[in-house]
């Protein structure tokens, strides 16, 4: 019972996956989440779980991150079951989860912090990464003093700061005003080729999955499922400003809308 | 701007204690002083010294209580805000210990603790420590879900969720908690100086309003309650010291 139909137009490359999702179910009391969930996640790419709310997208993504239990099935990355959080996995929050208490450099370096890193070394390690998002000179601000754009921006440098192979992004523009989504959108593409990083990235907006994505995924709920994955093939090398003209971006965005529409109450 | 709200402050205390002072030469009752007559009143006893020793009195139980108020009530109430069986086990109590008319209690306390200083911590305890314990239990209940869930993903252990997220997140209704346990508090070692032995500032004023020294007797109710704020302010102080992005409410919000 293969869910996983290859777009026609391009064979999946034989990369290996960083995170291979094998049947996994979950069930919320006897609401049943996720059921018989099977889906890879190439090395070095990023792949969007994209679906209408109640999918179960969200779920997933907690499930790769070890933060909610699969009722069945499991989670491998790199081949080796997930049974909790862990150093290979870094998440960006929705709502950004940042501590109003603590300053910006003192937010970036807390998974470091966690993990016992000492302090004037955790602290060079966030400042590099707080100037990397764009955020240098703010190490000393605390979260309120930010906008909302700024604060995502310290939520991807403190995951970007522990060094996990594989990020974990759910819905991190959704609470971002569209003209910093669209930046930030840029900024991923470039965040994608530069580090070497697996990325799961969590959203509900088609046309931000097409744009940042290696890989879509499409979720269908109830019973959720993965019912489509498609690569889009020949408008990632064309550069950020082109891409949103191109004419297989224009044919993902429509076709993805095509079979989603019906699932929208 | 700080220059403008010192300004307010000192319009506002201008206001009331101008009124006092009309209130007081009208006269309202003849057991109403004028403000400059209750601040004569408390500048000679300040001076005479009798002030200093009625809050040697006073401040005992007072501390006392507070201190085991705030110490065990934060931590009766983390562990009522961690565990849903401590919860229905010790909420009750704390419930019932607020809602008490807490002067019909006293003869009670008197009876078991005689007319010590134990009965008097009781008092003050058991007016400071519900709110406390109630406020803390909530805070730690209402701590944001996706830090506890951030801190987790980063690896952290149980004791850093408590200590690093559970416990900044919850300071601020914490230290709410703890400023009206402390007034209540100070209600609660008056009334034990009023209600069962009058001593310190409770003597004060029951004495001179016996013998209708009211200047005093206002003078000494003045002093308490002159005190009671300077405490607030002072905690209040600390925690901003000690949480200092708190202060401006929470961004995810």
């Amino acid at each position: 019972m293969s869910q996983i139909k290859p777009d026609a137009r391009q064979a999946i490359p034989a990369t290996d996956s960083a995170v291979s999702v094998r049947n996994v179910s979950k069930v919320y009391g006897d609401v049943q989440a996720l059921k018989d969930l099977t889906l890879d996640f190439p090395r070095g790419e990023l792949t969007s779980l994209l679906g209408p709310s109640g999918c179960g997208k969200t779920t997933l993504l907690k499930i790769i991150a070890g933060l909610l239990p699969a009722t069945s099935g499991e989670v491998l990355i790199n081949g080796r079951a997930v049974t909790g959080p862990g150093p290979d996995r870094s998440f960006v929050f929705q709502d950004f989860a940042l501590m109003p208490w603590a300053t910006v450099l003192r937010n970036v370096a807390f998974g470091l912090e966690l993990r016992g890193v000492a302090k004037s070394e955790r602290e060079a390690v966030a400042e590099k990464y707080i100037a990397a998002v764009g955020l240098a000179g703010f190490e000393q601000k605390y979260p309120h003093q930010l906008s909302g754009g700024m604060r995502q921006r310290v939520g991807l440098a403190r995951a970007l700061s522990v060094k996990a192979e594989v990020l974990l992004l759910d819905e991190p523009f959704s609470a971002v005003d569209e003209q910093t989504r669209r930046k930030f959108q840029e900024d991923m593409l470039e965040l994608v080729q530069n580090e070497k990083k697996t990325f799961i990235f969590v959203t509900h907006s088609i046309e931000e999955a097409v744009y940042v994505s290696d890989q879509i995924a499409i979720l269908l709920p109830r019973p959720s499922r993965v019912s489509e994955i498609i690569r889009p093939a020949s408008f990632r090398d064309k550069g950020v400003a082109n891409i949103r003209r191109d004419p297989e971006y224009l044919d993902i965005v429509d076709r993805i809308w095509a079979s989603l529409r019906n699932y929208v109450e | 701007m700080i220059n403008r709200s010192l300004l307010l402050k000192l319009l506002s205390g201008l206001i009331v204690f101008g009124a006092w002072e009309i209130a007081g030469r009208v006269p309202i009752s003849y057991a109403f002083p004028t403000f400059l007559e209750s601040m004569a009143a408390l500048a000679r006893m300040t001076f005479d010294g009798t002030i200093f020793v009625a809050y040697g009195e006073t401040l005992r139980p007072l501390v006392v209580g507070v201190a085991i108020s705030a110490v065990f009530g934060i931590g009766i109430g983390l562990w009522i805000g961690l565990s849903k069986q401590f919860e229905w086990l010790f909420s009750p109590i704390f419930i019932v210990m607020q809602a008490a008319p807490l002067a019909a209690l006293i003869p009670i306390l008197v009876m078991i603790y005689g007319i010590g200083l134990t009965s008097k911590v009781f008092v003050v305890c058991i007016m400071a420590m519900p709110v406390i314990v109630l406020n803390t239990a909530s805070a730690v209940r209402n701590t944001p879900v996706s830090l506890k869930e951030m801190a987790t993903s980063f690896l952290a252990a149980d004791r850093d969720v408590l200590l690093k997220i559970i416990l900044p997140a919850a300071s601020p209704v914490i230290f709410s908690g703890l400023r009206l346990g402390v007034s209540a508090g100070f209600i609660g070692a008056i009334l034990s100086e009023l209600k069962i032995t009058p001593t310190g500032v409770g003597d004060i004023i029951t004495y001179s309003r016996s013998i209708a020294d009211y200047p005093s007797m206002y003078a000494a109710i003045f002093s308490i309650i002159l005190l009671a704020v300077l405490f607030l302010n002072l905690l209040e102080k600390l925690e901003n010291i000690l949480f200092e992005g708190n202060n401006r409410g929470y961004v995810s919000d």
